[in-house]
């Protein structure tokens, strides 16, 4: 009925398996750290104060999950195959009231452990495995067994993080690259909540062959969300005000082929304003200051270190491999000119995004309009870019604004309404809660974001 | 409905021609489908509209009555479709449709599985996320349903990118063709646990599922029969607070105008308010609408375990 010719298509963005030059989202210890990357010969990842080459998840399906063992030449991540111990035994609905043990008899005097840090170290030298540190941290401690199953299983997950991290290997879609920078560094994304992001997505219509205009003051994330859906069809035109593009460098963590990166344009609104009153806008598409790295062209040769958006809460030293190690110094994604990177990192660069429309795309866009408006940013009064912006709308096309701030979009949209520029106007905010659910522990989690941001919605309407 | 079709996609220049699917607007919580059909008429609490007065304008434009009074025609999209369609089930709403889609991470080509089609409300939001290439396989045991949703999907254009199967998917699980070759299945069952299992088949590794349940019962049921073969096992509710915003006075006073205070904006005559007081000028405001969405559903998303 339909063909699986999808995974073995490195440059199609659903691929399923890792390639050489592939994006990634690592996951450590669930969640506890998050790290973007690039898979290379060379790069490595730091975990505690251990380098581990990531050569070996090229070629692995994502999902995979990793451990760090000890090989000959120091620590290497291995492919841990999940078996069925793994999954925590889960005894039924009766499990809380056969319980009998409880906390009386824990005293936290730290004389439990009876291993010390020499034994484990020992251990190690001895080429014992991280499991085997665990179940030995275990066997030796006093009370383990007069703790309640509950807390037995949370026991075992601390020794694991510590004595076995985990890495797991992830997608950078929309969703994980909004949900990893919303956990670590909402502030970069203007605190753009994954279900206001899907809201958005889905207010203005966003779907292959349209033609989008974007207002991303969010680091690219709308950018290329936006991208995700188009597929390599229609266009998403990231605009701004003034001369300085906003940075789309959130882009580049996408696994975008090269049609896709194509449908990536950027243009100021004034360009975009001058090109509706039928004036002809010069493109120069070699002054793109803010772009990405030159492509040089389909050879391999062109290439850049690693744009290690290393989303991670401990402090990694980040000097010990500059360009290899995914520090979280660099968490803006800078922009490493070719000539500074060794000559042994060779790989497939992610093609150019973010270069100035054609004259055909502008003049179409002239002809025709818009066929939606998307715009996340936080920084500046919706309504300032508003009122530009939607007259480049084609007549009956939907729009979605994000903002952090009620306020703002309240005015934008008391305007629209007074101007007769719109119709089904609303503002939304979404409540997004999660839930623990276990036999007998259902309940919601303990934790959770109070506030993912508002949207105002609406029609753009002929006024004719 | 979706522009692939590049000679129907909206733009300055697109009008409305016979037979299209237009949808009238009268209030934001007032729509109502139409077929445009040159010698038919609508008729409504505005009066007598005259579909041939519709033709030749552009999509976005408003129209009048026999007695002066007007809606607009929007060009449809899938979420003015989920306020029109007619509901043959209970249908899933916005909040609840684009997380499904986020989540499941549908992009352009991916191949996904749903069941129950129901009113289709979902099955729209997943054929424009699946466009242009990829396919929506959707079933429903309730053979009428789903010829009914097959009309619906010929209507709004989506159904070169819609199969509806009619199969009993809790009894008898997807069909074996789609063995390993679906990027996401959608379930909303009264017993999705009974078709996990046939789920986890038909998923691609690291493929994702998300089963719909109204009751925490069923989601506990749900949870339980992912674990053998699911991880990243995860339980969230969504819904919407929606606002209202009014243009009002906030006086010091009391005794100033009768205490009305914040009044919709239509109700508020400007010319009439004694302008010369600063400090009571009109206040743009806004607050959550009164009524609201308590519950919707869970949704509980899982990966199939990565094997091989």
């Amino acid at each position: 009925m339909s063909q699986n010719k999808i995974q073995s298509d490195p440059s199609n963005n659903n691929s399923r398996v890792t390639w050489e030059g592939c994006s990634v989202l690592l996951d450590i210890n669930d969640g506890d750290r998050l790290v973007f990357g690039r898979l290379t010969a060379a790069s490595t990842l730091k975990i505690g104060n251990k380098n581990c080459s990531l050569q070996p998840l090229v070629g692995c399906p994502f999902g995979s999950l990793f451990q760090v063992d000890n090989g000959k030449e120091g620590p290497v991540l291995c492919r841990a195959l999940p078996s069925k111990e793994d999954e925590a035994p889960e005894k039924g609905e009766n499990q809380i009231s056969e319980e009998l043990r409880d906390n009386r008899a824990i005293v936290d005097d730290n004389k439990a452990q009876t291993l010390t840090g020499e034994d484990i170290d020992e251990m190690r030298r001895q080429g014992a495995k991280g499991d085997e540190i665990v179940e030995a941290l275990i066997a030796n401690s006093a009370t383990f067994d007069k703790k309640t199953a509950f807390s037995q299983e949370k026991y075992r997950i601390k020794k694991q993080k510590k004595y076995a991290p985990r890495v797991l290997l992830r997608r950078p879609f929309a969703r994980s690259i909004c949900e990893a920078y919303f956990k670590k560094y909402p502030n970069r994304i203007g605190f753009l909540r994954v279900d206001a992001l899907s809201l958005l997505l889905s207010m203005a219509n966003i779907t292959a062959n349209s033609d989008v205009l974007v207002a991303d003051m969010v680091g690219g994330l709308l950018t290329g969300a936006v991208a995700e859906r188009l597929g390599g069809t229609g266009y998403a035109c990231s605009t701004y005000l003034g001369d300085t593009p906003n940075s789309i460098d959130i882009v580049r963590i996408f696994n975008f082929s090269s049609e896709i990166c194509k449908r990536i344009v950027r243009a100021p609104s004034s360009d975009l304003s001058l090109a509706q009153n039928g004036t002809s806008v010069e493109t120069n598409p070699h002054e793109d200051v803010c772009n990405m790295e030159i492509q040089s062209n389909d050879q391999i040769s062109s290439s850049v270190g690693m744009e290690d958006t290393s989303l991670s809460s401990e402090n990694v030293v980040s000097d010990s491999v500059p360009e290899t190690t995914l520090s979280s110094e660099n968490v803006v994604l800078d922009i490493v000119p070719e000539t500074t990177l060794s000559p042994a990192i060779k790989f497939c660069k992610a093609p150019k995004a973010g270069e100035k429309p054609s004259q055909e795309a502008l003049k179409l866009w002239k002809e025709n309009g818009f066929s939606s408006l998307i715009m996340a940013a936080p920084e500046i009064d919706p309504w300032n870019l508003v009122k530009d912006l939607l007259p480049l709308l084609s007549y009956s096309a939907p729009f979605a604004i994000y903002h952090q701030y009620l306020q703002p979009l309240v005015t934008c949209m008391h305007n629209l309404q007074i101007g007769k520029m719109a119709i089904g106007l609303q503002i939304s905010e979404p409540w997004l809660r999660e839930y623990q659910v276990l036999p007998s522990r259902t309940h919601p989690c303990m934790q959770m974001s109070g506030f993912g941001g508002y949207i105002l919605s609406g029609t753009r309407i002929s006024s004719s | 409905m979706l522009p692939t079709d590049p000679t129907k996609k909206i733009s300055f220049t697109r009008c409305i021609t016979d037979g299209d699917l237009v949808i009238v607007y009268e209030r934001h919580d007032v729509m109502k489908a139409i077929k445009v059909c040159d010698d038919s008429i609508l008729q409504n609490r505005f009066g007598v509209f005259k579909h041939s007065d519709w033709i030749g304008k552009p999509f976005g434009s408003k129209v009048f009555s026999n007695k002066g009074k007007f809606v607009y025609l929007l060009a449809p999209t899938p979420e003015l479709w989920t306020l029109v369609l007619s509901h043959r089930t209970q249908i899933l709403y916005i909040a609840d449709i684009s997380f499904v889609i986020m989540y499941l991470e549908i992009v352009p080509g991916c191949l996904v599985l749903e069941s129950g089609t129901g009113s289709g409300s979902l099955t729209t939001s997943l054929a424009r996320a699946v466009a242009p290439t990829g396919h929506v396989y959707t079933f429903d045991f309730h053979e009428q349903r789903a010829a009914s949703a097959r009309q619906d999907f010929e209507q709004t254009g989506v159904s070169s990118l819609v199969t509806v199967g009619v199969r009993d998917i809790q009894g008898d699980g997807f069909p074996d063709e789609f063995s390993g070759m679906a990027d996401s299945v959608f379930l909303d069952l009264p017993q999705p646990w009974l078709t996990i299992p046939s789920a986890g088949k038909m998923l691609k590794q690291d493929g994702v599922l998300c089963s719909f349940s109204p009751c925490i019962e069923q989601v506990q049921r749900t949870c339980e029969s992912l674990r053998s073969n699911f991880t990243d096992i995860r339980t969230f509710e969504i819904l919407l607070r929606t606002y209202e915003v009014r243009q009002g006075k906030m006086d010091g006073s009391r005794d100033n105008g009768g205490g009305s205070l914040p009044c919709k904006r239509k109700q508020h005559s400007i010319e009439g308010s004694n302008e010369q007081d600063n400090q009571s000028s009109a206040a743009v405001m806004a607050r959550p609408c009164g009524e609201a969405k308590g519950h919707t559903g869970y949704l509980t998303f899982a990966r199939l375990k990565c094997l091989s």
